[in-house]
């Protein structure tokens, strides 16, 4: 250990919740994307599934709604190191899509995109069983554009680049490809709780 | 890393590609970097000189985390743009805003002196780096100026021709980091007062208009740097005055 002189930092939370290395943000919610803001509404927004699925689908705004909603209610983790308590997600669960499109039995990874042409790469496993959603609200109110709305990608238990802004679809595979963050050295899982920042880690 | 792996191509308009691949073994290894020098720039800012002996080097635009332990374990860590140009071989500058009440620029500035060690990773993001091979159009606020610095040392170290203009945003001109060092491709814009028959407001579409008119040959690369506020504010400003959106990229402090 490498001891900093001088440095004492914060007083400790001991915050079961807070993954190593990260720290609580309160309020702030930090904007980090890397790409113009895109001003996408809801009439223009799609959402496809296609790839090794056995029929590939895309849902506009009105027909996602139509699914049955479902909310995320906890914590989010930035790799950038803040993390965010409490927050409250509203849209639809990932499975309700996956149900629909059923993937093959030779599926294993995921690329999703956005409507900016953001990629990330995540093993199908992350998104199914209740752990992913398409997410339109934000503390009851419409997802603001900033935050990727009118709909994102919401997988809280991954470091939130994985949760694609503006989410336009997602590509089913039987391999990993790297996405943005991804080729850019960053972690192909990022797990916070294993501290999976950058590749190597 | 990914030369074995095919990349999927979204449908969707096609993201802003990185500019250069990322050495996963530097952005894997931390490094004990050394402090040897702390030079003021602003009353609210100074530029921190390290030596990182075995350093990977780095491309103008790239970031590092840095972490800082205190004595029982506990870690604070957080990114900070290089300002330093590539060819300072062993050693990088950092230039830290004082955050009110901030945890690492808070110890940065009250705490640090020369001879104190603390440990970076990096360089990391290939994505917002300047290889200096084409124009690029740089706007940044605040400290938002420093990844946009190294690229403007960079293109002075290599006395290069390639067409390079900065348009910086400050409170004022006491606030204007690397003041002395900037020289004809920069526009300053000042927000709260300026220097006598200096008009004094926000980064507007007149500013922007005028660097995008004297479009170079392939046209402007642009990196916009600062705050999330401002980022949405000159992004928005080049995207009206035509700069096709592919062509913008961002790094925001958050
Ligand atoms: C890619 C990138 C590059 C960057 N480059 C630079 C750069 O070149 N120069 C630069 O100056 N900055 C840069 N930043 C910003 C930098 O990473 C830090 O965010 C900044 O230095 C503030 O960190 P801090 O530890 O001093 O403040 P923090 O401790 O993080 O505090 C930030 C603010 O939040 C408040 N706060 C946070 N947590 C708490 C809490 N638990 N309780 C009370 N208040 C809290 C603080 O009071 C303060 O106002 C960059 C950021 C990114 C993402």
């Amino acid at each position: 250990m490498n001891v900093t002189r001088g440095f004492t930092g914060r007083a400790r939370v001991h915050n079961a919740g807070l993954p190593p290395g990260q720290y609580d943000a309160g309020d702030d919610w930090p904007v980090l994307s890397a790409e113009v803001t895109p001003e996408l509404s809801p009439a223009d927004w799609t959402f496809r599934v296609d790839g090794l699925v056995e029929e590939p689908r895309t849902w506009d705004w009105k027909e996602a709604h139509a699914l049955p909603g479902s909310v995320y209610e906890g914590d989010i983790h930035c790799v950038t190191s803040w993390s965010k308590f409490g927050v409250r997600f509203g849209g639809v669960s990932l499975d309700a899509f996956l149900d629909v499109v059923r993937p093959q039995a030779a599926a294993t990874h995921v690329v999703a995109y956005s409507h900016t042409g953001y990629t990330t790469n995540l093993p199908l496993a992350d998104l199914t069983g209740g752990r992913a959603w398409i997410a339109w609200e934000f503390d009851g109110k419409p997802l603001s554009s900033e935050h990727g709305g009118p709909a994102r990608l919401l997988v809280p238990h991954l470091y939130f680049w994985k949760s694609a802004k503006w989410i336009a679809g997602l590509r089913i595979l039987d391999h990993d490809e790297p996405g943005f963050w991804e080729q850019n050295g960053y972690h192909a899982r990022g797990n916070p709780w294993e501290e999976q920042r950058y590749s190597g880690d | 890393m990914t030369d074995t792996l095919a990349t999927f191509t979204p449908p969707t308009r096609f993201a802003v590609p990185g500019r250069i691949a990322v050495s996963n073994r530097a952005a894997a290894l931390w490094q004990t970097a050394t402090l040897t020098e702390i030079r003021r720039e602003t009353p609210h800012a100074a530029t921190y000189r390290f030596a990182v002996p075995a350093w990977a080097g780095h491309l103008p635009g790239q970031h590092l985390m840095l972490r800082l332990t205190a004595e029982d374990g506990y870690v604070a860590q957080r990114h900070y743009s290089i300002a330093s140009a590539p060819d300072d071989e062993g050693y990088i500058e950092l230039t830290l805003d004082h955050v009110e009440g901030g945890e690492v620029s808070g110890w940065f500035h009250t705490v640090a002196r020369p001879g104190d060690q603390v440990e970076v990773r990096g360089p990391l993001s290939g994505f917002f780096a300047w290889p200096g091979d084409r124009p690029a159009l740089l706007i940044g606020a605040g400290s938002g100026v420093v990844p946009l610095m190294s690229m403007v040392r960079h293109h002075r170290a290599r006395r290069s021709d390639v067409p390079l203009r900065l348009l910086v945003s400050a409170r004022s001109p006491e606030e204007l980091i690397y003041a002395s060092e900037l020289g004809a491709e920069t526009t300053p814009v000042f927000t709260r007062s300026a220097p006598p028959g200096v008009p004094v407001g926000r980064m507007a579409a007149a500013h922007v208009a005028p660097l995008l008119a004297e479009q170079p040959e392939g046209g402007w690369e642009a990196y916009v740097c600062g705050s999330n506020a401002f980022a949405e504010h000159a992004s928005r400003l080049l995207v009206a005055a035509g700069q096709p959106v592919d062509r913008i990229r961002i790094e925001r402090f958050g």
